[in-house]
């Protein structure tokens, strides 16, 4: 598997998913600048979290007009998977790749902690080496995480089998504080109709490394490999 | 000439800050304070001299940059530089 890294003044977590895409892929990732509109043929192309653009104006909205995201957004359009990270999620909603939007938390505070997860659907190269409703513990560090969109666009989300994460209790519970954010029916990720673009709030590569704490978002990277070769 | 830009949250969109505005201005004694709405304003100078013109340009920056029409509305004013 060949992956990029798309790396935009302000991103500061691209570093920490060229590690985890190494550990997985067992080869270097391609670091992309957002000037560089023309990057080699890959099978995976990962927006990363930080703070694009200082996210001035809004979170993503900066870096959805780069260079670099109208070619991510060609080659998405041609079926190549996407994942955006935190940030990355931002930009996506932002240029259209993704339904919604991530508004400011409901609790006004950047929040930085672990949280569980249930795996939602199985059926997507990012979630395919989960368990159907796995539980699973990933860090978040955000201040725009609450995602909102209209009643149409969740149903749609819902019928659709979009949705690829919802915040949870360690039990699977729902409810009591799960919910970091605020986010509208607990939602962390979803994904675009078309199963190739995913984004989500959480992030995967810190805790993809036992030596981290914990190894559960290696499996995203793992699965990633897996599942394009 | 000046373009004048609100930008503000859809009506039916959650607006926690403006919430939060609105208990500090409770707290500081402010009464009968309600549906505290927090947004942005941009102002932008035009080399365009035709009035329609620059309404439809402006219109089309906040389509497609100045606001995100999911969840927000704007409105513009312009005036004479």
């Amino acid at each position: 598997m060949k992956a990029a890294v798309i790396v935009f003044p302000g991103s500061n977590c691209d570093r920490d998913v060229q590690v985890g895409l190494r550990q997985s892929m067992g080869s270097e990732p391609l670091m992309v600048w957002h000037r560089d509109a023309h990057f080699a043929q890959v099978d995976l192309i990962v927006v990363p979290g930080g703070f694009s653009y200082g996210d001035y104006l809004r979170s993503g909205a900066l870096a959805s007009l780069s260079p670099v995201m109208g070619e991510v957004k060609a080659r998405a359009d041609k079926g190549v998977p996407v994942l955006g990270i935190c940030n990355g999620f931002q930009v996506l909603t932002e240029c259209g790749l993704l339904l919604g939007v991530l508004m400011r938390n409901a609790g006004l505070k950047f929040v930085c902690r672990d949280v569980y997860l249930q795996v939602e659907t199985t059926d997507s190269v990012f979630t395919g080496a989960y368990g159907k409703d796995a539980v699973i513990r990933i860090p978040i560090g955000h201040h725009d995480g609450n995602f909102f969109a209209d009643e149409n666009t969740l149903k749609r989300l819902r019928d659709e089998d979009c949705i690829a994460f919802r915040y949870v209790n360690a039990d699977g519970s729902r409810g009591n504080g799960a919910n970091p954010n605020g986010s509208l029916d607990d939602i962390a990720g979803i994904l675009n109709d078309k199963r190739n673009v995913l984004g989500l709030m959480p992030h995967p590569e810190r805790l993809s490394d036992p030596s981290l704490g914990g190894n559960d978002g290696r499996l995203m990277f793992d699965g990633l490999v897996q599942a394009l070769g | 000439m000046k373009a004048k830009i609100h930008v503000t949250l859809k009506s039916g969109v959650l607006d926690p800050q403006g919430k939060a505005v609105e208990q500090a201005l409770g707290s500081l004694g402010f009464a009968g304070v309600s549906g505290v709405r927090q947004g942005k304003y941009i102002e932008l100078d035009l080399d365009e001299t035709d009035r329609a013109k620059a309404q439809a340009n402006v219109e089309k920056m906040c389509e497609k940059l100045l606001a995100n029409t999911v969840i927000e509305n704007y409105s513009i004013d312009f005036a004479e530089t």
